[in-house]
């Protein structure tokens, strides 16, 4: 739904990393999506053309690294992956989980020149 | 440039119309990159330019981050307490508000920021309380941004020591991932909508503190367990509160409005807490 508003946050985050890096143009972007960012990864592919156009970032591609989130599960004292919210612990199905991670959208790299 | 958020630059656009006051500040200015006279298809060739790989680390949220970071703090300087009332289309939560604020309007001062996609409806509606309210239109905008809501809180009066709602837009989805500075998102489930939606929905469940089950009147005509309810908000979000209430009748509301206070009085001791003391030895009449 809002993968557009977030398409133009990153084109800006790109225009900040070429001043502050130097470079002119975006061939290629690494982006990791957390399983619990509600970000769909096939909404960012399809909205990143369209916003890129006529900015520095314009056809480059787009390479996402969909990870899962992470929890703390204290029915089991341990980390453990998640793939979404109201899951439960994917080894005891305890729903007494403390969220630590998952919710980013980061760059990671860009293929500039 | 803009001088109330002082934000560093990028262009935003205000939904309401009404806004006379400039600030137009595209000052990214696309310009840095006027593409010369080469050709992209020809340049994005293999092998025709050098490309180069440079290593970021950059939240896409850090910006939306920065403004609601902001936000807290001047919410916390001025001992508010603020709430960000999210939930699908419909679900009562203008109505909801209307009551909330005629039963605090007497003791405690409030204010409401309003966001729809278009009409200024339901500030209208809250004005006619006699509470101030502004209302953001976000246009094509699915959800409020904290940028937003900082620039909102400039066209209010400067309220201290009490309650500021936030509506969000009707949108169970991304409103999810944006913090607007509040204390608490309280996620708003009507009796009609069905008790799966925490599970259809996990992440608003999972970023609310405190869900409202409205529409308790209905409940009698509708299939719609508060206990499942309850149960499958309890799993996205172990510990969320439960409230249920009727925006149309009242029945409930006293446990709602006795969580506000309570939310009124920690903005109050906190903002306390962090002024510096005075100094025993001010002498008096300077
Ligand atoms: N029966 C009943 N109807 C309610 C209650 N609360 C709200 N409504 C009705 O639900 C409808 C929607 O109410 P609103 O307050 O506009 O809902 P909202 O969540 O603000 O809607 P949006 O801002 O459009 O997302 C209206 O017809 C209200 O009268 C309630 O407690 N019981
Ligand atoms: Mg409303
Ligand atoms: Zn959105
Ligand atoms: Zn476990
Ligand atoms: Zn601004
Ligand atoms: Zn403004």
């Amino acid at each position: 739904m809002h993968e557009m508003a977030l398409c133009e946050g990153l084109v800006q985050a790109l225009e900040e990393q070429a001043r502050a890096q130097v470079f002119s143009r975006v061939h290629k972007v690494f982006l990791e999506i957390g399983a619990l960012a509600t970000i769909e990864p096939a909404a960012m592919r399809f909205n990143f053309p369209i916003v890129a156009k006529g900015t520095l970032a314009e056809g480059a591609a787009l390479a996402i690294d969909f990870v899962d989130g992470s929890a703390w599960c204290m029915q089991c004292s341990g980390n453990v992956a998640v793939k979404r919210h109201g899951e439960g612990c994917p080894a005891c199905g305890s729903y007494q989980l403390h969220i630590l991670d998952g919710a980013q959208m980061r760059i990671k790299q860009l293929e500039v020149s | 440039m803009c001088a109330i958020c002082g934000c560093g630059g990028h262009e935003h656009k205000h939904g309401s119309d009404h806004h006379d006051h400039d600030h137009d500040h595209d000052h990214h200015g696309h310009d840095h990159h006027d593409h010369d006279d080469h050709d992209h298809r020809h340049a994005h060739a293999p092998g025709l330019s050098q490309t180069r790989m440079v290593q970021v680390e950059r939240d896409i949220f850090a910006e939306n981050q920065r403004h609601a970071d902001a936000n807290r703090r001047s919410f916390a300087a001025r001992g508010l307490f603020v709430v960000n009332l999210v939930s699908s289309p419909g679900s009562g939560k203008t109505t909801l508000l209307v009551r909330t604020v005629e039963a605090l309007k007497a003791e405690l001062p409030v204010a409401v920021i309003e966001g729809d996609q278009q009409t200024g409806l339901d500030a209208e509606r809250i004005k006619a309380t006699g509470v101030p309210a502004y209302q953001i239109n976000t246009g094509k905008g699915c959800h409020l941004d904290a940028h937003g809501v900082g620039h909102a809180l400039a066209h209010l009066p400067p309220i201290e020591d009490g309650v500021l709602f936030i509506e969000n837009v009707g949108n169970l989805v991304c409103p999810a991932g944006f913090d607007l500075g509040e204390a608490h998102k309280v996620v708003v489930l009507s009796t009609t909508e069905g008790e799966d939606k925490p599970l259809k929905y996990p992440d608003m469940f999972f970023a609310a503190d405190l869900m409202l089950l409205n529409k308790s009147d209905l409940l009698p005509y509708v299939d719609f367990s508060v206990e499942k309810a309850a149960d499958y908000a309890g799993r996205v979000h172990p510990g969320i509160g439960v409230l249920t209430l009727s925006a149309r009748s009242g029945e409930g509301m006293a446990a709602w409005l006795d969580w506000l206070r309570a939310g009124v009085e920690r903005a109050k001791a906190g903002k306390a807490a962090a002024r510096p003391k005075p100094r025993v030895a001010l002498s008096a009449g300077t």
